[in-house]
């Protein structure tokens, strides 16, 4: 966990803290069926509360009536105990009730929300323009969403059923005897001034702790992740020390937010003992005049009781509901962000089945700054006014240092993200009219690093063509030449690839994924070269296995080798946002500039022995 | 399996955790006495006067309340000292209250203090190989989850002990009181205890399955969103969300049951009590009406019934929380009795300039698996490689002082284990490596780190300013840094920084290239003036033509180079080349010598060549 995260986390926090019923307001609608059970499980909640005080009002009767000072009316406590009974089997039948609700309706529109925004964060180009979110937009669609479900079935729950409870006590209080329901009255403020002042010097407390967590896992990351540096270099002291620091000023953090709630329940029992002393003398007073019997004295004890120890756990729920409604509100926001790349719907056009061209016409991009979307953006300049011709079958590389918009390039070819201003044409037709399925049939893209998911190598070649047979596949295989290398491995198509691709090399998740773009069968292939060095073996298959993919198609590659351009029919040089140079390998050796220079430094690297 | 079956199994399961769970509450009551000591002090205090606060209330009416009003007057003395009393005792029952949940609290971070600490202790002492058994994560969450998970039974420790005081001076005092009454009220107490026993069973099952759900989920997502390139690229958007969907379906059903046991279970542990109390006032009515007891009394006693019945749920909670503090401290206790930390020997080396370095008949096999679980090592082992076991074997070189040599060889043929073997980040199997002819394993702690420096492929980066990046804490002074930093070709971009030398370089270095953190891990290693200086492809993110200029300055240096090669252009520059292939030396001598004798050395550069930089 990064603490500069933990701090953003924290500021965000606050901030949505002042919104608070504005996001519950929103996140309602949005979930229409969190409001649609509303009013019934409230009255569920206030039945279950009603439940509880009807206890004290028992025993008042009991004492008062049923025993009185000459002798037990037994047939009235009998009564009454039947009346507090049947009180008790409806208070559990009303809470059971309302749990079951609540835990159905908020899991299920929680679920929607989560798969929702999950399909949501899927269109939008942060996902794959800014790695460093991802961590965050998983938060998304995860924890942030089970904060909500604990907000609905526990904090929110805890403060009706805490007001419901209060006010209820209070009436039957004021029912029973104004003045010493006065007495209570009189100590609200006290109480809710209290509770107050220690609720926001515990709220800075947590968030220190927070911080200091923040900061501790950090350390306690950089132990474990640098462990060899640590060893290699002797510091295990200097380590030692540091980390003990981190682990100290946690610890104390903790321990004094932790000293601030003790010493706050103390006060709460203290003020409480407070009241009910206040109501004893005053009851007693009132007794003695014969305004009040001993019932309604002894009743108010049980009352005051049920008043105060909600309002002494309100504190801790609303914490708890501000919290789960940050969480809420991150969810809302990212639902809020427009997708910047959508389908044309019924209105697009398909792709005709013949080689494509493509065409950039004065295409401008700039990246946008958070809170902006594509249109507005304002941010780097990525590409300025690129306009090219690509011809049908041609292999184009795309050169240039990092940064100079090759890359930026190829998003917008294969439109994962569209241009701020101009044109993008593949086939002669505005890429943003056509069709989405038509579009990633026809033009696939081949990113960097292989990447795989959990499942069979079968499963994640047919995610290029999901009703390709085995048959096909194989063939596909044989094709690339890849048929001994799949032979090699000891469960073939069935081999399970791991998470993220994991139980294969560097090289041998590269093969998987050219041969699923190889099964999609495009018309335009779009390459990220992998920069990761891969051994010779696999090397060679790699490069054969690209051979056979590229032919007869439309092929861009973003080039990070300069055998690659080497070998491509016309390159396309960027820098600093522009097409710098445009031709074939040799055209452009003989002219110099950029290509020049990066093709000599690539030269001063691997050919000195041929100076020599 | 069937519901029952998984019940059953989960009550062995139960009785060999709360076993368990014994041990591990005497051992951390042992970890932090005087915490505890507070919050036992506190809690037998509040106990006290839990059942003094029931008597104080029953004082008043039997005393003050009734008299009074049968006397027609109020006696100030005896209403004002009722009062001070229900104030003094819940001022110190309030006190109770304080001192135990503060002690709970120091506790309870205490003891994850210390556990944090003699883990880490641990891991920094434990053999490199030690590490690389174990996933990052699950020795990142040992020290995070784990240490948390066992020090959490500290916070219902000091309750639970006051429940148990409150239980017995009720029953003794009840039972001398009114004994039928006290018999009738505890009835309810068994069915209390089985309600919660039952409740925390289902529940505990209900939730680890939830759990478990919701790491799913979240694995998908993460799976997911990382590949997001491919999933637009391919269009894979629908089937995406079927997949996400479906766990997520899956975690809401399991949480609607969840919410099912709590909808069953909750209302009756909150009626239990209150029908203890019913039967307690009816029960009572029908002896006051004998003459057998005062309504004072009665009075106390639905009062401390009310009082005792809700506190009992603290040991649902402690019975709740014991299988995860089990599990998590038998994770810290397999790291705390793990044996083999590195020994050191206790020569000295005494020469200076370039060191001389020998491997002799060195073999090294990387462990086969890595073990996904710390608490028990059989539990599901990983494969770590495709099957085939990776490491070097009968390894014999000298590097003599002074002189630089290349170690070249395919991926995985054991280059970068002969790097690490040099600077003792493990010992070999068999074999010896020897610095100036002493035995590795024979010298002090400290003389290895001081005469050899390794320089990893990965820069790891410590959270803090490029300057203590640098110096790791010694004394070195600006001017060595800088210099360090020159030769390092680092010097100019760190000068550009706005803060210079200073600058707070983020976690693991975020703000940084992967060739300037390339180029400050290697000033680090520099700054030491090492006579051993080992490049394990530590340059691999430096542009070539800086790369030669960082070698060719290190030419300047008195010290012995050792580097891990994958450009010509570094290669040509050292003294002589060894060529690795499958964890044996098979050719060495210079490069024009090799490139000439050797197909598979020729083989090899001619495919690096290819992979020029674009």
């Amino acid at each position: 966990m990064s603490s500069t995260m933990t701090r953003n986390t924290i500021e965000e926090e606050v901030a949505a803290r002042t919104g608070a019923m504005r996001t519950i307001r929103r996140g309602l609608a949005l979930s229409p069926e969190l409001r649609r059970g509303l009013p019934g499980t409230i009255v569920l909640a206030l039945l279950a509360t009603a439940g509880k005080v009807i206890i004290p009002i028992v025993i008042q009767q009991v004492l008062d009536f049923g025993i009185a000072t000459d002798g037990v009316d037994m047939s009235f406590v009998i009564r009454m105990t039947w009346v507090a009974l049947g009180a008790v089997a409806l208070t559990a039948a009303a809470t059971g009730w309302m749990h079951l609700r609540l835990a159905k309706v908020s899991e299920t529109a929680l679920s929607g929300l989560r798969v929702r925004a999950f399909r949501h964060i899927h269109d939008l180009s942060m996902l794959h323009q800014a790695s460093e979110q991802r961590g965050a937009l998983v938060a998304r669609v995860t924890s942030d969403v089970d904060q909500i479900s604990r907000f609905m079935q526990w904090a929110g729950l805890m403060i009706i059923v805490n007001a419901g409870q209060a006010l209820m006590a209070i009436v039957v209080m004021v029912v029973y005897s104004l003045p010493l329901a006065l007495v209570v009255i009189v100590a609200i403020p006290i109480i809710i001034l209290t509770v107050r002042w220690f609720q926001t010097r515990l709220e800075k407390a947590y968030l220190i702790v927070r911080e200091k967590v923040g900061r501790m896992l950090a350390t306690l990351a950089e132990v474990v992740v640098g462990a060899p540096v640590i060893r290699a270099y002797g510091i295990e002291q200097r380590v030692r020390d540091k980390l003990g620091d981190a682990i100290e000023e946690h610890r104390a953090s903790a321990v004094k937010a932790g000293g601030l709630s003790s010493t706050f329940s103390g006060v709460g029992e203290l003020l409480s003992s407070l009241v009910i002393a206040g109501v004893l003398v005053v009851g007693t007073i009132l007794a003695v005049n014969g305004t009040e019997t001993v019932g309604t004295v002894v009743a108010f004890l049980f009352l005051v009781q049920l008043f105060i120890q909600p309002i002494q756990t309100f504190g801790e729920a609303v914490n708890e509901a501000q919290t789960a409604v940050a969480g809420w509100r991150r969810v809302l926001d990212v639902l809020d962000i427009p997708p910047d790349v959508a389908d044309p719907g019924p209105r697009g056009i398909d792709l005709p089945h013949r080689p494509l061209g493509v065409d950039f016409v004065n295409v401008n991009f700039r990246y946008p700054k958070t809170g902006e979307t594509g249109r507005e953006a304002t941010g780097t300049v990525a590409l300025r006014d690129v306009s090219v011709a690509i011809a049908p079958q041609t292999r184009v590389a795309v050169v240039g240092e990092t940064g100079s918009g090759k890359t930026t390039f190829a998003k917008l070819l294969t439109r994962l993200m569209d241009p701020s201003s101009g044109e993008v044409r593949v086939g002669g037709v505005n890429i943003r009219n056509i069709r989405f399925r038509s579009l990633r049939d026809r033009v696939v893209m081949v990113p960097q690093e292989g990447m795989l998911f959990r499942g069979t190598i079968g499963d994640n070649v047919r995610m290029g063509k999901p009703e390709a047979s085995r048959p096909e596949l194989d063939q596909t295989f044989r094709r690339l030449g890849l048929d001994d290398w799949l032979g090699e491995l000891a469960a073939g198509l069935d081999t399970q690839v791991g998470e993220r691709g994991a139980s294969l090399s560097v090289g041998e998740r590269q093969l998987v994924t050219l041969v699923r773009a190889a099964i999609a069968d495009p018309e335009l292939l779009v390459l990220d070269e992998a920069t990761s060095s891969v051994d010779p073996a696999t090397e060679v298959r790699i490069s054969r296995a690209l051979n056979q993919l590229t032919a007869g198609r439309t092929v861009v590659t973003i080039a990070h080798r300069m055998s690659t351009a080497e070998a491509a029919d016309r390159v396309l040089v960027f820098d600093d946002a522009e097409i710098v140079q445009d031709g074939t390998h040799a055209e452009l050796v003989a002219e110099g500039g950029v290509y020049g220079r990066l093709y000599a430094s690539w030269q001063r690297g691997t050919a000195d022995i041929a100076a020599e | 399996m069937t519901t029952d079956a998984v019940l059953e199994e989960s009550l062995q399961a139960e009785r060999k955790v709360i076993g368990r769970g014994l041990q591990l509450i005497r051992r951390q009551l042992r970890r932090a006495p005087r915490q505890f000591g507070l919050g036992f002090g506190g809690t037998a205090l509040y106990a006290v006067m839990t059942i003094a606060s029931a008597y104080a209330v029953g004082y008043a009416t039997d005393a003050v309340l009734i008299p009074s009003i049968e006397a027609g007057e109020v006696s100030t003395a005896g209403l004002v000292g009722a009062a001070l009393l229900i104030i003094g005792v819940s001022a110190a029952r309030g006190l109770g209250i304080s001192l135990r949940r503060y002690g709970a609290y120091a506790a309870q971070y205490r003891l994850q203090q210390r556990d944090r600490t003699d883990v880490t202790d641990r891991y920094l002492e434990l053999p490199i190989e030690w590490h690389r058994r174990y996933p990052t994560g699950q020795l990142l969450s040992n020290v995070n989850a784990d240490v948390e998970a066992a020090s959490q039974i500290a916070a219902p420790l000091p309750m639970a002990f006051g429940v148990l005081v409150m239980l017995a001076i009720t029953i003794v005092v009840l039972i001398f009181t009114d004994p039928y009454l006290a018999i009738v009220g505890f009835a309810i107490t068994p069915a209390i205890a089985l309600t919660n026993i039952a409740y925390q069973r289902r529940m505990r099952i209900a939730a680890a399955s939830a759990q478990r759900l919701r790491a799913e989920v979240s694995e998908i997502a993460h799976e997911s969103f990382d590949a997001a390139l491919v999933v637009k690229a391919m269009g894979r958007e629908d089937a995406e969300v079927g997949r996400f969907g479906s766990r997520s379906d899956d975690l809401r059903d399991r949480m609607v049951d969840v919410g099912r046991l709590r909808a069953a279970f909750d209302p009756m542990m909150e009626a239990l009590p209150t029908i203890g109390v019913l039967a307690v006032v009816l029960v009572g009515a029908w002896r006051v009406d004998q003459g057998l007891m005062t309504e004072g009394t009665l009075v106390t006693f639905a009062y401390l019934f009310r009082l005792i019945a809700l506190p009992m749920r603290v040991f649902a909670w402690l019975l709740g929380q014991l299988p995860m503090a089990v599990v998590g401290w038998d994770r810290i206790e397999a790291v705390l009795d793990e044996t083999g930390a590195v020994e050191y020997g206790t020569t000295a080396l005494t020469s200076s300039g370039g060191a001389a370095a020998e491997a002799a008949a060195v073999g090294y096999l990387y462990p086969e698996t890595e073990t996904a679980d710390l608490a028990d090592p059989d539990a599901a082992p990983r494969a770590t490689t495709n099957g085939e076991r990776r490491g070097i074997e009968s390894v014999t070189l000298d590097v003599p002082p002074g002189k630089t040599v290349a170690l070249v060889g395919p991926t995985g043929s054991g280059k970068t284990t002969v790097a690490h073997l040099l600077v003792r980040l493990f010992d070999p199997d068999e074999g010896c490596i020897r610095l100036d002819g002493k035995g590795l394993i024979d010298l002090e702690r400290s003389e290895i780190a001081d005469t050899a420096a390794l320089v990893f492929q990965e820069a790891f980066l410590f959270d803090d300013t490029i300057a203590a990046n640098i110096t790791l804490g010694a004394p070195h002074s600006a001017a060595e840094v800088r210099e360090a930093a020159e030769l390092a070709q680092a010097h100019e971009f760190i000068s550009q920084l706005p803060a210079g030398y200073e600058t707070l370089v983020g976690e693991r270095g975020a703000s940084l290239s992967g060739g300037q953190r390339q180029r400050i891990a290697l000033a680090r290693a520099i700054v030491g003036k090492p006579r051993l200086l080992v490049l394990d492809d530590a340059t691999s993110a430096v542009d070539p033509a800086v790369e030669t200029t960082i070698l060719e300055g290190l030419a300047s240096l008195d010290t012995t180079v050792v580097i891990v090669a994958y450009r010509r252009s570094s290669i040509v520059l050292a003294d002589e080349v060894i060529f690795i292939e499958d964890g044996r030396i098979t050719g060495r001598g210079t490069h024009e010598g090799l490139y000439a004798a050797s197909p598979a050395y020729r083989a090899l550069i001619d495919a690096y060549d290819k992979e020029g930089a674009a």
